[in-house]
């Protein structure tokens, strides 16, 4: 994790908060999210100035007036190049993706795919809530076949996207899932995410009270087969490390944990950690061929004085 | 001109020997044309050489160069043939230099008034090849046929072999190694043939080498290129699309050198937005492309113009078009693209060098106007500026200055508003990371905090902060840098004008330079700034001609429209070309001299003349009739000939 700690005061999840009036509707999974990602940025003591926020658009998006850290409420779908260039600009920044689930899995899929293969050392926060719903609930790529929410004019007839099996195609090396309205926990899972050196995605379970009556607060607060539904990996023994980043049998092995647990019989669904392999990062290779890059930021070094004799003299 | 099949190595054994002739003083101008395709279409160089800067391709031919028979026939063999070879090219008093392979295909040239010149090549390379120890394999080393080629040229000229047997072994990296003297061998043994036999023949021979100087021979993207280290670029996005990917391949090769990191992302508008964002990160950012991948970039302009990021710089390629339409073909059809692509109204700076050493100095221009103005910047280059080669002076570098625009000073606290409005709409920004720099910056209209308001007046106060910086810009940046007009000064009446912009200039000006260096007859209007766009000069200019020609490399006549909407003039004739190829300096003559004359208002340019497009196949029309008389050589799409080289 890269941050600076300069400020001597002690940081709490309040002073990520900017003066912002939220107009999010009541009851709305999102402020969950917010105030964990809040509350993860207070717990690494990351100074707000050293924070990059950045979102793409949608309730999600508005994610970004919302903090105080440098913002950027970017465009539909294309968080992942924007948090790639912020993190490729200043590497020593921290530096957070936030958007929905239409936003990530949707328009912006072929991005997502993407940054999972350059394992960037960022963190994707994905709102997942089924629907898109600044446009009043239609569909999102999440909602699986057969269902309807009461946005909707008729059921799905497209299967939905798991995001988890998703990541784990692209190449991300962290994967867990959160829920929205357990705030405490999520914010440790994204406290983990940020912390992780690599790609990180942490889908998030969410409530829309206005459009989406199929995955409520009671749905998820509901038991399946005498259990609750949601669960902690992390309370199960569940160990989604890869302890050999040079095993290419256990990285499978521990991705098809991975994938088992998102498709639990009778649709129990765990919270937390499912995959996470320290590897090397595109950081990491790209310090390797730039020298300046092991000193000092991309943006904070001196490429202003550059001599291109060099490449004249290879012209004569 | 040197032609044959993609992959045969034509276009290295060009681009050796005008680095041989640069070295020794020679002007070069290399002017490739090349299909969409890796190995086995159809590829042509041509090679201007003067004891003058020459900055344009001419038509006829000198000394035609042939690997293969379809240099000479063309693709007869397809149902609708893609050309006819480069025979009817060559200047009377020119040869064609081909292999005696190639014997029974150049008995069809009906051509007395030039001369055809056999070469043994198997012979001349199996000689090499016993002398390396590998006698009797002069098959299996085809692939140096090439080599031999270029060795037959430069003797048929009668030009020195020390300098291209020293370019030769610089192709092999400098090293002396068993291949590179192979390759020297070969040609030696080729260009001894061909002097001995040839070179006294040639009515036209080199003209005397001018006195050495220090001199690089440059294409576009590598202009740009250096354009780009020497600015500060620090990221560079891209995909790959032609004729851009040259580019940033170029500088793929100097990160470690410059500190610079290239990044390839998965599309076009990937690689806009992590520009904006670089940008907006405290780094200088560009990102070069093409048609087809600008076209997927509107979004991502309008992001950066709304959140008033320095920057990025794009490099627009232009290729024909529509669609895919002619992937490494040229033409100057983005330009209104350029100008108006995305939703709203995007304040934007779009340049347009003419050749290749404003390409150099406009990109560098680009990446301050960026800074200064906080706005997108398009550089608008085409396919033949990216790939052809030009002689020229080293750039000059040291009157160069970097101006990074209005930055917020480090370390000071208070409410600091990255939108905040001020007397020319510039407010400092700052980069985060920063201390007491937080701000907000959104894609929706905002505040000048960066918060979304939709709100009235906020909303016409931050529309007249964002497009006035273009005024701004046209105030300020001097007119030496928006257009060049060739010809006499006001109130001077000018007879014929015309008016070009974008890499037109280079035929345009030799053109003036050739028929008519005094300016008695013709004027030239060179627009380099379409966006702020020169209005009062070219007013002013327009309105002393008394016939004005508008060159524009597109269909639509694009200039003129624009010329129409910024000044209200429209112009009497437009030249459109819209072949897929450039304008060459006798075209230039061709469409002045028709204007002069009174045509038409639109002239279609194509192949050295003004043309009526028909049903496409007509130029075939004669070769047709060869095809029917020799049906079993030249059948259409039956299997190639005997000893077709494929």
């Amino acid at each position: 994790m890269s941050t600076t700690t300069t400020d001597l005061k002690t940081l709490q999840a309040q002073d990520f908060k900017s003066d912002v009036h939220n107009d999010w509707c009541p009851g709305c999974g999102d402020f969950g999210v917010v105030a964990a990602v809040q509350m993860a940025l207070a717990k690494l003591q990351v100074p707000p100035h050293r924070a990059a926020i950045i979102s793409g658009i949608g309730c999600a998006g508005k994610t970004a007036h919302y903090m105080q850290a440098y913002s950027f409420h970017t465009l539909h779908g294309r968080v992942m190049p924007s948090v790639t260039a912020m993190k490729l600009a200043n590497h020593d920044l921290t530096v957070i993706g936030v958007g929905g689930d239409g936003d990530a899995y949707g328009i912006g899929a072929g991005h997502f795919v993407a940054g999972g293969r350059r394992n960037l050392n960022i963190t994707y926060v994905v709102m997942n809530n089924d629907v898109y719903a600044l446009t009043k609930g239609q569909a999102s790529p999440t909602i699986a076949k057969g269902q309807k929410t009461k946005s909707m004019s008729e059921p799905s007839i497209m299967d939905a996207i798991n995001p988890v099996l998703l990541a784990l195609a692209c190449g991300y090396t962290f994967v867990a899932r959160g829920y929205a309205l357990d705030t405490k926990y999520l914010s440790e899972i994204i406290a983990q995410a940020i912390q992780h050196r690599g790609s990180a995605l942490v889908d998030v379970l969410q409530t829309c009270p206005t459009y989406n009556d199929l995955h409520t607060k009671g749905f998820y607060a509901g038991q399946v087969e005498g259990q609750p539904r949601l669960y902690r990996l992390d309370q199960t023994g569940y160990d989604p490390i890869v302890h050999n980043a040079d095993d290419p049998l256990e990285i499978a092995q521990k991705k098809a944990q991975a994938l088992l647990k998102t498709q639990e019989p009778g649709g129990r669904i765990p919270l937390g950690v499912y995959y996470k392999l320290d590897t090397a990062t595109y950081e990491d290779h790209l310090k390797a061929k730039i020298p300046g890059l092991q000193e000092k930021p991309l943006a904070e070094l001196d490429l202003y004085h550059r001599d291109i004799t060099p490449n004249l003299k290879e012209l004569m | 001109m040197i032609g044959g099949s993609q992959g045969s190595g034509l276009n290295v054994s060009a681009e050796i020997f005008a680095k041989a002739l640069c070295r020794s003083g020679y002007y070069v101008f290399g002017q490739i044309e090349y299909h969409s395709n890796i190995k086995g279409k159809h590829s042509a160089y041509r090679l201007r050489i003067s004891d003058e800067p020459v900055a344009s391709h001419v038509d006829p031919v000198h000394l035609l160069c042939s690997l293969d028979e379809e240099t000479l026939i063309g693709d007869l063999y397809h149902e609708y043939p893609a050309h006819r070879g480069h025979v009817h090219e060559v200047a009377a008093g020119g040869a064609i230099l081909y292999d005696v392979e190639q014997k029974k295909t150049a008995e069809l040239i009906e051509r007395r008034d030039i001369y055809l010149w056999e070469m043994p090549y198997a012979e001349l390379l199996d000689r090499a090849l016993t002398e390396a120890g590998k006698p009797g394999q002069a098959r299996a080393y085809r692939i140096m046929t090439n080599t031999l080629a270029l060795g037959a040229s430069v003797g048929a000229l009668g030009f020195d072999f020390e300098p291209v047997a020293q370019a030769i072994c610089d192709s092999f990296g400098g090293k002396a190694g068993k291949v590179a003297e192979l390759n020297v061998n070969a040609a030696k043994y080729a260009y001894e043939y061909a002097r001995e036999k040839f070179s006294k023949e040639l009515k036209f021979a080199l003209p005397p080498a001018p006195p050495k100087r220090e001199q690089i021979m440059v294409k576009g993207t590598q202009a740009v290129g250096m354009a780009k280290i020497q600015a500060g670029c620090g990221l560079q996005t891209y995909y790959p699309i032609s004729p851009a990917t040259d580019e940033s391949v170029y500088l793929e090769g100097y990160q470690s050198e410059h500190n610079l990191v290239v990044l390839q992302t998965e599309d076009e508008v990937s690689a806009i937005d992590a520009a904006v964002m670089g940008a907006h990160g405290g780094v200088r950012t560009s990102t070069s492309t093409s048609g087809p991948g600008f076209a997927l970039m509107p979004e991502g302009i309008g992001f950066g113009a709304i959140t008033e990021a320095p920057g990025p710089v794009v490099l627009l390629y232009q290729r024909g078009g529509p669609s895919t339409g002619l992937p490494t073909r040229q033409e100057q059809g983005d330009l209104l693209f350029a100008l108006n692509a995305g939703q709203g109204d995007i304040p934007r700076i779009v340049m347009a060098p003419g050749d290749i050493e404003e390409c150099f100095y406009d990109t560098f221009d680009a990446f301050n106007y960026a800074d200064r103005y906080q706005l997108p910047v398009i550089v608008l280059v085409d396919k033949h500026m990216a790939s052809c080669y030009q002689t020229l002076p080293p750039f000059k570098t040291s009157h160069l200055k970097i101006d990074r625009g209005l930055v917020k000073p480090a370390n000071t606290n208070g409410d600091y508003q990255r939108y905040a409005f001020t007397k020319d709409g510039l407010s400092p920004r700052s980069v985060p990371g920063q201390a007491g720099g937080i701000f907000w910056s959104t894609s929706d209209e905002h505040d000048p905090r960066g918060h979304i308001t939709e709100g009235i007046g906020n909303r016409l106060a931050m529309m007249e902060k964002r497009m006035g910086k273009v005024g701004m810009a046209a105030r300020e940046i001097p007119d030496g840098k928006k257009y060049r007009f060739f010809g006499p000064a006001a109130p001077k009446k000018i007879p014929v004008l015309a008016v070009c912009w974008g890499s037109t200039k280079g035929a345009m000006h030799d053109a003036l330079q050739r028929f008519d260096p005094h300016h008695s007859r013709y004027a030239a209007l060179h627009i380099r700034m379409m966006r702020p766009f020169p209005v009062e000069a070219v007013k002013e200019i327009l309105g002393r001609a008394e016939r004005v020609v508008c060159l524009d490399g597109n269909y639509s006549g694009q200039l003129a429209q624009l010329i129409r909407a910024e000044t209200g003039i429209c112009v009497q004739h437009q030249a459109v070309k819209y072949d897929g190829r450039p304008f060459s300096e006798e075209e230039i003559i061709v469409a002045l001299e028709a204007a002069k004359a009174g045509a038409a208002e639109r002239l279609v340019i194509s192949q050295g003349k003004v043309v009526v497009p028909g049903n496409g196949n007509e130029e075939f029309d004669e070769m047709l009739e060869l095809r029917e008389a020799h049906p079993k050589m030249l059948a259409p799409m039956v299997p190639l000939p005997p000893g077709y080289n494929r």
